[in-house]
């Protein structure tokens, strides 16, 4: 204590350059933390958070029990390894294309327009969504109907979700990861390229032997990011694909779009308390866990 | 280096060439299915609600019309008002949101500050344990009373660590010997930030502060959340409540003093989400390389 105070009276500036930040993440992300007591208690709104009474774990098994805590739980943990594999897989083939492209203007223009869908909002891409499926007016059946196809209505059809899904989740983030592969490939000394196309190398055996391991730190960075927000759904995504259908709830409801709609509904607060500190714990632990055991294996990749 | 490009030219083997084949016609294809949603979009903003009911959307706008421009402009007191709440919001938060990073950013890369771990792991543990959706919600609405109140827009996405971590980057490549100097010269703690390092901060700024701007303007989850009152939605979360509710389409049919059946609502909607993308795409050649030095900066972990 003796010590902070004579660093207060050391460095008075500095702290005051970090008080307003430091404010805002006290008063903004750490004390609505304090609301996860509400997991234990039975919420009542005009007793508030702190008056309301406790009921143990109750919130928890009536989460669980009724099905819901596995559901969401399983949804959140397929569509994220999903999207994790093909949009990371779709960002090192596109890196590695255009580095390895020749033609200037095409590169840069090409490069341009995949990055583009990192800058709108996901509302956008919920009207693009409506767009092409909506059953009267929609592109899709607008092509099937010049086939000479009957339409389809893919709002009933939950199997055809997690595609769809996983390709607007791949079209928003791959010119966003790409960049960073990108990055990574050119950060590479191209005398070392130069070196192995003098001894004869094959475009393939440049890419195997030469970019992969040069771009290996970086995919696995990224992939031990995305393990640690397993449980984390993406619910600006979720929510502007989806929206409130019923009929696909059970194919795409993760735990922030469920947690969500009680919100919504206003019904047992407590219970939806319960699925976000059972989220957020949890996320806590397996990226604790994980960061451990990457830094027993090799301090590098470590995270913290 | 240019005879050696020819020589492998010559010698380029069946197998390599068809890689470029597929290399091109891959990015081809990928570049192509990122560009046809906005052209998608734009010429169905201008087709005609007739084309758009009986034959659905196309690549090029179907009886070329702007009939749909006319009624969002025809309606200022929905469209305009969301579009100011946007530039409000979005300028307002960008500007603190930049000055309180930079000076934290500034304050944990100093190695004489002797909390500047401790600091560092106070933001970073943010992103590894939070309160959740409900809570937080609860909390705002209960205790901060921030309903309807614009501060629910500007508050919550002012501060985020990733943009912290990536401006640290920034100042760490500030000799210290320059703060040192200005310190011999007689410059207080605060001259030296605003009239030494922050003039040196220009590229870092112009980054965080493009990210934070393109974050607040995207924004409508706070104001489904927080907004209530219509004359505070931003304009993407005008234009999700035209998506969803018939409401606020015949609100804006009362308006413009005609008819809900004889509404565009279909160009409309495109066109609306025309004028709400707009500005990002007008300003997207100017400020990319902005983003991507961001992206690249922080893909290296701090």
């Amino acid at each position: 204590m003796k010590d902070f105070i004579e660093e207060v009276k050391r460095n008075k500036a500095l702290f005051v350059m970090a008080a307003p930040a430091v404010i805002l993440v006290l008063v903004m992300q750490y004390l609505p933390m304090t609301g996860l007591v509400l997991a234990f208690k039975n919420y009542r709104y005009d007793m508030g958070v702190f008056g309301s009474d406790w009921n143990g774990f109750a919130n928890f098994s009536y989460l669980f029990s009724s099905g819901t805590g596995w559901l969401i739980t399983r949804n959140t943990i397929l569509y994220n390894l999903l999207n994790l594999i093909t949009s990371q897989f779709l960002a090192v083939l596109i890196a590695i294309f255009i580095t390895e492209m020749n033609g200037k203007i095409f590169k840069k223009l090409s490069q341009s327009i995949i990055f583009l869908p990192y800058f709108i909002s996901w509302v956008i891409v919920g009207v693009f969504v409506y767009n092409i499926f909506n059953y009267e007016t929609g592109l899709l059946n607008g092509m099937l109907a010049s086939m000479g196809l009957d339409p389809v209505n893919m709002y009933d059809k939950p199997g055809a979700w997690p595609v769809i899904i996983c390709v607007f989740n791949s079209w928003k983030w791959c010119g966003y990861n790409s960049v960073i592969y990108i990055a990574a490939i050119t950060g590479v000394d191209a005398e070392i390229y130069e070196a192995a196309s003098i001894d004869g190398a094959t475009i393939f055996q440049r890419i195997r032997a030469i970019t992969l391991p040069s771009i290996k730190p970086t995919i696995i960075t990224m992939l031990l990011l995305q393990v640690g927000r397993i449980l984390r759904g993406d619910f600006e995504m979720f929510y502007q694909i989806v929206g409130n259908n019923g009929q696909l709830y059970n194919a795409t409801d993760v735990i922030d779009t469920y947690v969500f709609r009680s919100l919504l509904q206003n019904s047992n607060i407590g219970m939806t308390a319960a699925a976000s500190f059972y989220q957020s714990t949890l996320c806590f632990i397996i990226i604790v866990v994980v960061n451990a055991v990457v830094k027993r294996i090799d301090e590098e990749y470590a995270l913290f | 280096m240019q005879e050696n490009a020819t020589s492998t030219k010559i010698k380029m083997s069946s197998s390599t060439k068809l890689f470029y084949v597929i290399c091109y016609v891959v990015i081809a294809i990928v570049t192509l299915v990122c560009l046809l949603p906005f052209i998608m979009l734009v010429s169905g903003s201008f087709s005609s609600e007739q084309a758009i009911r009986f034959q659905g959307y196309s690549l090029l706008p179907r009886e070329f019309t702007t009939a749909a421009y006319a009624l969002i402009f025809k309606t200022p007191m929905t469209v305009v008002r969301a579009y100011g709440v946007s530039i409000f919001i979005t300028i307002s938060g960008t500007a603190l949101g930049l000055l309180f990073t930079t000076m934290t950013a500034y304050v944990i890369a100093r190695k004489d500050f002797k909390y500047r771990n401790q600091l560092s792991f106070f933001f970073y543990f943010t992103t590894l344990f939070n309160g959740g959706m409900v809570c937080t919600y609860i909390f705002y609405i209960q205790y901060l009373h921030l309903k309807d109140n614009l501060l629910a827009l500007i508050l919550p996405s002012m501060f985020n660590v990733f943009y912290l971590l990536i401006m640290r980057t920034f100042v760490s490549a500030i000799p210290t010997a320059l703060i040192e100097s200005a310190k011999i010269d007689g410059a207080g703690e605060f001259r030296t930030f605003f009239s030494i390092i922050l003039p040196l901060l220009k590229s870092g700024m112009a980054t965080i502060g493009l990210f934070l701007a393109l974050g607040y303007w995207n924004d409508w989850y706070n104001a489904m959340l927080y907004m209530n009152d219509e004359k505070k939605y931003p304009l993407q979360y005008m234009l999700y409540s035209l998506m969803q509710k018939t409401q606020a389409m015949s609100a804006i049919a009362s308006q413009a003093n005609i008819q809900m059946a004889d509404m565009p609502s279909n160009s409309l909607k495109l066109a609306m989400a025309v004028v709400a993308t707009g500005p990002i795409i007008l300003v997207y050649p100017f400020v990319q390389k902005y983003f991507v030095k961001g992206v690249t900066v922080g893909s290296v972990k701090g």
